[in-house]
């Protein structure tokens, strides 16, 4: 369990609104049992509609090799609650990813494997992604302790609540342990349910 | 103090606050599948931690099994080993498994229901974003992650932030040709796809009072598709009666006894809500995507948007999906050619939605040049659906009639589309290459409006449509 204080490094950015999970990570490579290699298939079909068009995917983009930073539009990964689409892009090499917004679920899983996610507004992030395209070795630096983003001499607040800072500041993202912690008060809570759930007797 | 359901649900299973800052929250049912849980599995053994309440956790398998030809091994050698791994884990850790033998396998969140397992009051989690369709029963569901999937095995806790509630009250009668899809796509339609982030749905007034199970079921499934990951509709008689007899459900006077406290945890009266959106029950059309997420839909006769007509921030979106889809701003759905027709998933997969497409196609054809596939959502709509003999109906029309399973919902099995086909689907999610094909285009409607394009050949209006008669005789 380890404590994230910062994210440095290039960015890259993702146009776009409503970016959903079936493009960050296509289905058909859920089909395993492990999440290794989900990298190499990261927004693929993306990539190559972008391909087939004559564009180059900011993931393909040489300059944007090595990014830590994924800058990104609004409700970034709705759709599926496949942990495959964070996983893809941290494996890529993202450690932090700033949105305009994200979807509910995925926001929870990058916690969840300790990918840091801030919030700005459109306007800002607008600017930033314009920055991050002409400057592509422009460091940038998303500090959690003082919750800012910063981008050479320029710094902007981000948005991440209390507990989601805490989270990656405690290193408790990944709250297993915690859980199991004073598992008496667990065992407590399901005692006092009052589930008549007929399970028991079912014999199916 | 008068509280909503959520929050009754959520007080009685919150353990306590976590130095994070977030809540414990027990869960009284984890439903497990093939997809979201290996890695979890995995975990789980690498860190010496088991399975806390394999009395609460339930698998099945749904999203790689293939609906046509089901023999083990399967043809697909990953389809295989997902299966593989999930019956070893099953056994290592003594969870019940609905498998293809068990005449109970069937699609997560059908086979939930119907087997009694989903009850009002309880807190559900499961590695699907389509968990919220639990809802429907007054329970609250969670889709989650591999990670938390890991947590409610190790510890049938998770660590979560307590959501907002918005009311959603849809009143008066629906028109005829409207289904509970429609409502649903009208809805997310209204609100957006983000409009549900950081809420619950509760979903309520007396259209959705008067609705089936089945049809409360469709509504609650798609709230993660307007952004809300729970959607719920507070328990009545309606609920019971569906729950009456269910293999998991409580028998004799434990059931009585259940009922007085699932009534108990509907939500007050005078519970104060988050927000509160109306809905008028008429104002509803068949409804019917044509874009690359669930809220870019239109009534079946109404016209896409143009991108000269719509406001800045939306434009880029708009432009994108039109592209993709061959679509050109401000015309019209109705009489879109389709290629393909699926019937079936978590959203429309169950038996009353294979009746209403039934009674359409009953005595027609499928055009010549469409493909069409129905995929009951389990075992036991499948055999209920035979029974009522819905697949000779089905397939006299010149539809597939498949196994139980996910099939082109998502893709993960062969049944998808190729190149450019666009496809009718009742489904619930129409992003691009969501059906396998990265360039395949897919238009979310109704069971009922599927069936009618798989006959007419093109997107039509079920109101107003009319099919030719099938010359008698051959």
């Amino acid at each position: 369990m380890s404590k994230i204080e910062e994210v440095r490094g290039r960015a890259v950015p993702v146009h776009g609104d409503d970016i959903d999970t079936d493009r960050i990570i296509p289905a058909r490579f859920l089909k395993t049992i492990t999440f290794e290699g989900l990298e190499q298939h990261v927004f693929e079909d993306d990539r190559l509609e972008a391909k087939a068009q004559g564009r180059v995917h900011p993931f393909d983009e040489p300059k944007h090799q090595g990014a830590t930073i994924l800058l990104a539009g609004a409700n970034f990964g709705c759709g599926s609650s496949r942990e495959h689409a964070p996983q893809a892009i941290k494996r890529w090499g993202i450690r932090a990813i700033i949105a305009e917004s994200f979807a509910e679920i995925f926001f929870g899983n990058s916690l969840m494997i300790g990918m840091a996610c801030a919030t700005l507004p459109a306007d800002q992030l607008q600017q930033l992604m314009a920055l991050a395209e002409e400057q592509p070795d422009l460091e940038f630096r998303l500090d959690i302790h003082e919750r800012t983003l910063s981008a050479g001499d320029r710094v902007v607040p981000v948005t991440m609540t209390d507990a989601v800072r805490s989270a990656l500041l405690s290193g408790n993202w990944d709250a297993t342990a915690l859980l199991l912690d004073r598992y008496e008060e667990v065992e407590a809570t399901a005692a006092r349910l009052p589930y008549i759930s007929g399970w028991d007797r079912a014999a199916v | 103090m008068a509280r909503t359901l959520f929050q009754k649900v959520w007080d009685l299973h919150a353990v306590r606050t976590l130095p994070n800052g977030q809540t414990q929250l027990y869960i009284g049912l984890h439903l497990v599948h093939e997809v979201t849980s290996p890695q979890a599995f995995a975990e789980l053994r690498e860190r010496g931690w088991t399975v806390k309440a394999p009395h609460r956790t339930f698998a099945t398998i749904d999203h790689i099994v293939p609906t046509a030809a089901q023999a083990r091994p399967f043809a697909d050698l990953m389809a295989e080993s997902m299966t593989a791994a999930l019956e070893r884990n099953c056994r290592d850790y003594g969870i019940r498994f609905f498998d293809l033998a068990s005449g109970a396998q069937g699609i997560v969140h059908v086979i939930g229901p119907e087997m009694g397992l989903t009850q009002p009051g309880m807190t559900i989690a499961c590695g699907d974003s389509h968990t919220s369709t639990h809802g429907a029963f007054g329970a609250i569901a969670f889709g989650i992650g591999t990670s938390q999937v890991r947590d409610v095995l190790a510890t049938q806790t998770m660590s979560i932030s307590p959501l907002k509630v918005r009311r959603i009250e849809v009143n008066g009668q629906l028109r005829p040709g409207v289904f509970a899809k429609d409502v649903i796509l009208h809805i997310i339609g209204k609100l957006g796809v983000k409009g549900g982030t950081g809420y619950a749905y509760e979903y309520a007034g007396d259209t959705i009072h008067r609705m089936s199970m089945d049809e409360r079921m469709t509504i609650c499934n798609m709230s993660i598709e307007g952004g809300a990951r729970v959607g719920y509709v507070n328990p009545d008689e309606t609920t019971f009666e569906y729950l009456r007899d269910r293999p998991y459900a409580p028998q004799g006077a434990d059931f009585d006894r259940a009922v007085a406290w699932w009534k108990s945890m509907a939500s007050d009266p005078d519970a104060v809500y988050d927000d509160v959106v109306r809905i008028d029950a008429a104002d509803i059309a068949p409804t019917v995507t044509w874009g690359i997420n669930p809220g870019q839909s239109v009534p079946v006769d109404g016209r896409l948007p143009h991108p000269d007509e719509v406001p800045d921030s939306e434009r880029a979106g708009i432009v994108e999906a039109l592209e993709f889809m061959g679509f050109d701003g401000g015309l019209r759905v109705l009489g879109t050619k389709i290629d393909v027709a699926f019937i079936g998933s978590c959203t429309n997969g169950r038996l009353s939605d294979l009746r209403e497409a039934a009674q359409v196609v009953a005595g027609h054809k499928v055009a010549p040049h469409v493909r069409a596939l129905v995929v009951p959502g389990s075992q036991k709509v499948a055999a209920a659906a035979e029974r009522e003999g819905l697949d000779r109906i089905f397939q006299e029309a010149g539809f597939e009639w498949r196994r139980a399973g996910c099939s082109m919902c998502l893709a993960m099995n062969p049944d998808r589309l190729s190149g450019r086909e666009v496809c009718a689907s009742s489904s619930n999610r129409n992003f691009k290459g969501r059906q396998g094909s990265p360039t395949g285009r897919t238009l979310l409607m109704s069971p009922a409006m599927v069936a009618a394009a798989a006959i007419a050949g093109e997107v039509v209006d079920i109101r107003t449509w009319k099919p030719e008669a099938v010359p008698a005789l051959a």
